[in-house]
């Protein structure tokens, strides 16, 4: 019977096409829409995923997120350093300085210091230069996106100066980086360089990195962290966490996007719905011939289910698959981020699934009501 | 008229007795107040197995509305229907969807057929329904439609054959599962003469069996010679029973 539901469905072209355009429609607009969405979020996030050694961030307690810099007294290396469980640790860096270039422009730059002897948090993808060179006096390397903004169409090119904060910085390096929320260029150095480029304040630590002895939790050494300091510390994936969290509760980026993901859901549902139940209108005398061939409502109920699961299926990978394809082609393009979690195609399943269950109902009403004797009727 | 029958009938426990339909003093009303339409006004009719029953009687009079309730598909008001031994009134829904779908065949003016299926498969619908596999269902529709002349069509759909071709598949579809009630609402009035004599000819010759009832409604006076009894009905009432020319 559920083969008669199928071609039923299928042997009416110009319907079963319609149905399949409503869920398409809405899943593809739930799938990309959620995925520039995780990806903005990705974002965020992009300056903690960089530093790929440290399992360990520690802040201060009222650190909402990886931009929300309150720096802390050099001292805290040290007490950081004493806590049983901690293998190591070391400072990092983290703020924003004036840069004036050599033409005479200025440009705001996201200034990294990393742990002179360690150079830990240092970037994975250098592609000119060297990163020992970091170590020579004034070095600084810098991300490629930062300097095509700074020098557009110029040829990469090492040993080019500019003044932070009135002292001298030499590029030794160019590297890829992870694309930033804020998107200013990103400029490595060692700490004690990054101190002297940034405004000079009280404190200047940012943040301490550390690791756990080979065998213990990070979860747990970070509680020993807090605890022993009154540090906030997290792990990796924690302050990650803690960085998306804070975007989606204190900026209007998650409504803005659910306001679109909402209007694709039911868009898609009004024309996958009105579609089918014309679709079943217009084959109500088939249904109520097979009724009264003595097909029960179950088997009716099961078929218009089938048929509804047909094209929900077919119209949700359709729909995912031109999402993927569209993040695909839009990936060189800088100022897109697109980034699709195996959450997203679940979120946008369950969403196929209740346009769907809802674009049946209707129908799933009407061939349940229908009278098999309305057959005998010409 | 050499064609030997396709359906061999089975072998069948032997019946109660040999009446297939008794309907006693049914009414039928739609609606209800102001609108209240009495189209059964207390219905008497026996039907034996073995014979063609035709009812006849001007539109509106309440033949559809008599054999809906004989097939099982509609409920009478009050009154006693009584069909191949088994009591359609006392039967819950789910009882008549199953009594439907082992013991009635159908034949309607519309044809009602699936318009994506082929005729073989429209054909085979009724043994998917009581759950064959696909392919034991259309080999066993094609057997039938050979033997109604329509072997060379069987993968034909419906908009790709005449009106009289689509009531031969519909006939095929009726009597596939070897039904023991055979129910038609009028099925030569959408065709022209010569394809509605063929039509009756089909069901005098191959849905009349020794433990199966045939009940035709018509119009239509061309095909009164066909019935073994001929029962005309006048506004929800049956005025008379005459012996048609094929009775006796
Ligand atoms: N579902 C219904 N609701 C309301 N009234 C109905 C319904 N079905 C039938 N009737 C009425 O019952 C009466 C008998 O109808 P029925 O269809 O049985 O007549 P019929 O003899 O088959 O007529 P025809 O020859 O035109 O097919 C008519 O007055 C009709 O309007
Ligand atoms: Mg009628």
């Amino acid at each position: 019977m559920l083969w008669i539901a199928w071609k039923m469905l299928v042997g009416n072209r110009v319907k079963y096409l319609g149905i399949i355009f409503g869920v398409l429609f809405a899943a593809l607009l739930i799938a990309q829409q959620s995925s520039i969405f995780c990806g903005l979020m990705f974002l965020t996030v992009s300056q903690i995923r960089d530093v790929e050694g440290p399992a360990i961030w520690v802040m201060d307690k009222n650190v909402e997120f990886i931009d929300d810099i309150k720096p802390l007294p050099d001292t805290d290396l040290f007490r950081v350093k004493g806590v049983p469980g901690v293998d190591w640790a070391v400072r990092f860096y983290k703020g924003l300085a004036r840069a004036r270039m050599e033409e005479g422009d200025f440009h705001q730059m996201i200034l990294l210091g990393l742990d002179d002897a360690t150079l830990i948090g240092a970037p994975e993808g250098l592609f000119m230069g060297a990163l020992s060179d970091l170590r020579k006096p004034d070095a600084v390397i810098m991300d490629d996106a930062g300097y095509k903004q700074i020098w557009p169409g110029e040829p990469f090119r090492l040993g080019r100066t500019f003044e932070m904060n009135d002292r001298r910085a030499v590029l030794v390096g160019i590297t890829k980086a992870s694309r930033t929320f804020q998107t200013f260029p990103i400029v490595y150095t060692r700490y004690s360089s990054a101190v002297l480029y940034a405004p000079r304040e009280r404190k200047v630590l940012s943040f301490v990195l550390a690791q756990p002895r080979p065998g213990l939790a990070a979860e747990e050494v970070c509680q020993e962290i807090t605890r022993q300091t009154g540090l906030q510390a997290l792990t990796r994936d924690e302050f990650m966490e803690k960085t998306i969290r804070h975007f989606l509760a204190k900026t209007g980026i998650p409504v803005n996007f659910a306001i679109t993901v909402l209007l694709g859901f039911i868009v898609g549902t009004a024309i996958a719905g009105q579609t089918f139940y014309l679709f079943t209108v217009e084959n109500i005398r088939q249904f109520g011939a097979l009724k009264a061939m003595g097909t029960s409502n179950w088997t009716i109920l099961m078929m218009v289910l089938a048929q509804g699961a047909q094209v929900g299926v077919i119209g949700y990978g359709l729909g995912v698959g031109l999402a993927a394809l569209f993040g695909w082609s839009s990936r060189g393009l800088t100022k897109l981020a697109f980034f699709m979690p195996w959450q997203v195609l679940v979120m946008t399943a369950i969403a196929v699934f209740l346009i769907v269950l809802l674009a049946s109902l209707l129908s799933i009403r009407r061939v349940l009501v229908v009278d098999p004797a309305i057959v005998f009727r010409g | 008229m050499e064609r030997c029958s396709p359906m061999q009938p089975l072998p069948r426990e032997p019946l109660p007795d040999d009446v297939a339909v008794r309907v006693r003093g049914v009414t039928k009303e739609f609606g209800s107040g102001g609108s209240l339409t009495k189209a059964l006004r207390g219905v008497d009719l026996d039907v034996p197995y073995g014979e063609m029953l035709l009812l006849a009687g001007p539109s509106g009079c309440g033949k559809t509305t008599l054999v809906s309730i004989v097939a099982g598909t509609l409920e009478p008001t009050a009154g006693e229907v009584v069909v191949l031994g088994q009591d359609l009134v006392a039967m819950s829904s789910g009882g008549r969807v199953r009594f439907r779908r082992d013991n009635v065949g159908f034949v309607f003016q519309a044809y009602n057929l699936l318009p994506s299926l082929t005729a073989a498969e429209n054909a085979a619908v009724p043994l998917m329904i009581a759950g064959h596999p696909r392919a034991q269902a259309v080999e066993a529709a094609c057997e039938v439609l050979e033997h109604l002349g329509l072997g060379d069509r069987l993968s034909r759909l419906p908009a790709e054959m005449s009106g009289g071709q689509q009531q031969r598949v519909a006939i095929a579809r009726a009597i596939v599962h070897h039904p023991r009630l055979l129910v038609c609402d009028e099925p030569t009035s959408a065709l022209d003469a010569e394809n509605g004599r063929i039509t009756m000819e089909l069901i005098a010759e191959l849905a009349v069996q020794p433990d199966r009832a045939v009940i035709v409604v018509t119009h239509d006076s061309r095909v009164f010679s066909f019935a073994d009894r001929i029962a005309t009905m006048e506004d929800g009432r049956i005025e008379s029973v005459a012996i048609g020319e094929h009775g006796g």
